[in-house]
């Protein structure tokens, strides 16, 4: 058991090294249309085996509420450190896309790795693996089953 | 402070409006939680609901409880979520949670105008716009009533300005909670403040044993439902991940095995502050409090529409002034008591003359009395008489607040009247012998103007231009009051017998066209009700006579009684006219002389032609006993409105009629007849009787050392009963 805050101070070689081979990604969350507050989103990556492998981004500025992204939690607990330098924006309301360019190195993609999106809304749901997708070289597209509409990884 | 008040006021109008408007809206939803939440019955523990949720609704992954005791199970079945709410006895679902659109979108245009930040900053100065304006607005009407204990007696004033100061009364407390609970949120939101939130923590890890039922588990059965905040379920697939409960106490993890509290965090003091602060402001959980809060802001836009008239109709009642000098800066003030608004027209003009002689000069109300004019050296009051020797509306506060006058410029008094009255200008000698005992040295002996005279005004403008050595060339020809034509349609005459003829006038305006709009030709009769006054003007003369009416605009006529006064120039041609003859006429309100609508008695004194308003009450009253006491000369000669009392009498608008005539054998006055039946008004003013006294003004002294003599008994006075509104006068 950690806090957060002292975990955002262990900076980790996040996705890639720079000199590795990697590949701008871009990832798509289109957002339902629901009326309610913005909503809170985490967007991870796990490894084959389905462990928490590391963040690409988190939408939303209040560490509270945090918590309630709950898969994304778990595995960030479970790997003990996290940096959020960089890859934190504003909370993500009813109807828009959040975009997120990440580089990922090229022994991730079609290597059975998974973008997770976790979201969570106030006075509203929790959706853990809200919406989940494999990293391909090829594009892809799946629908959410709470907050998110339809997820798209492109490269 | 009113100028302050007034700007804060206008300034943030919009912005406070837009939040009562949508504060009130919101203030709905508790009481809608409170009527559609189910109650839960005796004292379950966290761990019986739990258990009986798990069972009941597969897949749950969380359980909420709002405010209002609503239960939530959010729960997903492997393909879909949902948000079921649930009975907290039976566990099982009794409806899909949808929170109201509504409510979401008025919450979020409430706190921050879907501007983020920038919104939050602007909710946060609405909050702190409404706690100015209520704590300028209570220095206000402690100033106006006089302290603290007066805080509460009658409103005075025209109908907006007691409607504002009754609205504000009601709601101050309300507003003034929502505001500074408001404000606190915005520095909270703004982390002005410690943050109340705790610090994220990641779950501990459990033991990973087998799960015990929940209902066994200790700590969950040790927390009662109603201290319950949220409770989120282990992942189905994870035995060693824990129950994360929230209480108003704290976070804590507990495990599905043995239920052992694993780690509890308890909720900081700011955390505590901020929840009830929360709760003060939204009023969830306590829709009483709501509901008050709610009526609290509805009264926001009623004191936005009441103050705007109330700035509105003050500014268009002063003059626009060029280069009014601060009072900071000048070094001659003039300050104004008026009660119709005629005496600033000469105040301006001396404005003028002095600044053309190169004075830096301040023009104000009396009631706008600075405590210091640092470069003042000369202080000019201008000030009318109002009924018997009474300040008019814009000084009533003057005499008070000199006591607080710490500078000393020397001053000179200048009175508007009539000389006619026995009290020409009382209270501009009033005015100055307060200023002597301040301290202050007079630069003349006090000076009346009579009838607003021109000539009168400048004889004063040359006296005062010696003493200061200039030329001061004072010419003010008061502007002719707008008026509108009225017929004479009946006249009678009464008490000639007596020497005391009195005429009773019934005027029409045939201009007045109902139903028809203006740009037909259509006019509106002005609008007049019994007690106000109408202002006439006799031919070649620009000074109107008042006069007390008794009818009101809806009785489609203007009634009114005319004594006739030797070498009265109004009176004498009111008594001259003949029926089909027009007058020039124009309404003045006058607010603080109506009855009260409420269903208390109402004594009404009146003596000679001051019947006339009392009858107009008569007509007019419902619901209330009401009692006359009517002093004439002599029953045969000047009994105004004598068949229309009986009438009155006989179908119960008139409870009782005590008449005095004065010239027959046995008679007396009022006065008398009020002694007489002392025990009577006694009686009548324990059940808050409103009394209401018109006539001259040696009567209406009468009248009142007579009642101060009826209420000694009751530890009572007329002053008392003033303060209350419940002593009216009108003395001419």
């Amino acid at each position: 058991m950690k806090k957060l805050a002292a975990m955002l101070m262990l900076a980790t070689a996040l996705v890639a090294p720079g000199w590795a081979l990697a590949k701008d990604v871009t990832i798509e969350a289109q957002m339902v249309r629901y009326s309610g507050h913005a909503a809170y989103l985490a967007v991870y990556l796990t490894d084959p085996a389905g462990t928490y492998h590391s963040t690409l981004w988190v939408s939303g500025h209040k560490t509270k509420y945090y918590g309630t992204l709950r898969g994304w939690v778990q595995g960030v607990s479970q790997a003990g450190s996290i940096n959020l330098d960089g890859i934190t924006g504003a909370s993500v309301g009813g109807g828009e896309t959040l975009t997120v360019h990440a580089d990922l190195a090229d022994a991730l993609i079609d290597a059975g790795y998974q973008i997770h999106v976790d979201t969570a809304v106030e006075n509203g749901g929790e959706y853990a693996d809200d919406a989940m997708i494999q990293v391909t070289s090829t594009p892809a597209t799946i629908d959410g089953s709470g907050y998110v509409s339809k997820l798209s990884v492109s490269m | 402070m009113r100028r302050f008040h007034a700007w804060a006021g206008l300034a943030g109008l919009a912005l406070v409006v837009f939040m009562a408007v949508t504060g009130c809206a919101l203030s709905i939803q508790p009481l809608l939680d409170a009527a559609t939440a189910a109650p839960a019955g005796g004292t379950l523990s966290v761990a019986d609901v739990a258990g009986r949720v798990a069972e009941q609704v597969p897949g749950v992954q969380r359980l909420v409880r709002s405010a209002s005791g609503q239960l939530v199970a959010h729960a997903f079945d492997g393909a879909t979520h949902k948000a079921e709410i649930v009975d907290p006895n039976s566990g099982e679902a009794i409806g899909a949670y949808a929170p109201s659109p509504f409510f979401i979108f008025i919450t979020e245009l409430h706190r921050s105008l879907f501007l983020d930040w920038a919104g939050h900053g602007v909710a946060g100065v609405a909050s702190l716009a409404i706690l100015i304006l209520s704590a300028s607005g209570i220095g206000l009407l402690l100033r106006k009533m006089g302290g603290w204990r007066q805080l509460f007696a009658a409103a005075r004033g025209s109908g907006s300005q007691r409607l504002h100061t009754n609205l504000a009364r009601a709601a101050v407390t309300a507003l003034i909670l929502t505001a500074t609970t408001g404000i606190y949120m915005s520095a909270v939101y703004f982390e002005l403040v410690p943050s109340a939130d705790s610090a994220f923590t990641f779950a501990p890890t459990g033991a990973g044993t087998t799960p015990a039922p929940i209902a066994t588990l200790p700590e969950l059965a040790s927390v009662p439902l109603s201290d319950l905040r949220e409770l989120v379920f282990p992942a189905a697939d994870d035995p060693s991940d824990v129950f994360a409960v929230t209480t108003g106490a704290g976070l804590g993890y507990v495990d599905q095995a043995t239920g052992a509290m694993l780690l509890f965090t308890p909720n900081s003091v700011w955390q505590q502050v901020y929840e009830l602060v929360y709760t003060l402001h939204t009023g969830q959980g306590a829709w009483m409090l709501a509901v008050l809060l709610g009526l609290g802001a509805l009264a926001a836009p009623a004191l936005a529409i009441t103050g705007s008239t109330i700035w509105w109709l003050r500014r268009r009642s002063t003059p626009r002034l060029t280069g009014n000098a601060s009072a900071r800066e000048a070094d001659t003030v003039i300050l104004v008591g008026s009660e119709s608004g005629s005496t600033w027209g000469f105040a301006a003009n001396l404005h003028e003359a002095l600044s053309v002689s190169g004075h830096r000069v301040h023009l104000a109300a009396m009631n706008d009395l600075r405590r210091s004019y640092p470069k003042a050296s000369c202080l000019l009051v201008l000030t009318a008489t109002y009924g018997d020797g009474a300040a008019p509306a814009s000084a009533r506060q003057f005499l008070a607040r000199v006591k607080t006058l710490a500078s000393r410029p020397a001053f000179a008094a200048l009175g508007f009247g009539d000389r006619s009255f026995p009290r020409f200008c009382a209270h501009a000698s009033e005015v100055e012998a307060a200023l002597t005992a301040r301290g202050l040295k007079p630069l003349l002996p006090v000076y009346g103007v009579d009838r607003q005279s021109p000539a009168d005004f400048a004889a004063w403008g040359r006296l005062l231009g010696e003493r200061l050595g200039i030329e001061l060339p004072l010419s003010h020809v008061p502007s002719r009051p707008r008026t509108d034509s009225f017929v004479l349609e009946e006249r009678s005459l009464y008490g000639v017998e007596v020497q005391a003829p009195v005429a009773l006038l019934r005027f029409t305006m045939p201009e007045f066209r109902p139903g028809l709009p203006k740009w037909l030709g259509g006019r509106a009769m002005p609008h007049f009700e019994a007690g106000d006054l109408v202002g006439i003007l006799a031919p070649g003369n620009d000074v109107p006579r008042y006069y007390s009416l008794a009818s009101s605009s809806r009785d489609g006529v203007l009634e009114i009684c005319v004594r006739k006064q030797a070498g009265g120039l109004c009176s004498e041609y009111l008594h001259a006219i003949a029926p089909g003859d027009t007058v020039e006429a124009f309404i003045r309100p006058n607010p603080d002389f109506r009855p009260d609508r409420t269903r208390r008695p109402l004594i009404l004194i009146g003596a000679g032609a001051g019947v006339a308003p009392l009858a107009g009450f008569v007509r007019t009253s419902r619901r209330r006993p009401v009692h006359l006491f009517y002093g004439a000369r002599h029953p045969a000669s000047d009994f105004l409105y004598h068949r229309e009392f009986q009438e009155a009498l006989a179908d119960g608008r008139l409870s009782s009629l005590t008449t005095a005539f004065s010239r027959v054998l046995g008679g007396g006055y009022v006065q008398d007849r009020l002694l007489n039946e002392a025990a009577a008004i006694q009686e009548l003013v324990r059940r808050g009787a409103q009394i209401m006294v018109c006539g001259g003004r040696e009567m209406a002294t009468g009248v009142r050392e007579t009642i101060d003599t009826c209420l000694e008994p009751l530890g009572l006075s007329v002053d008392a009963l003033k303060r209350k509104g419940r002593y009216l006068e009108d003395a001419y």
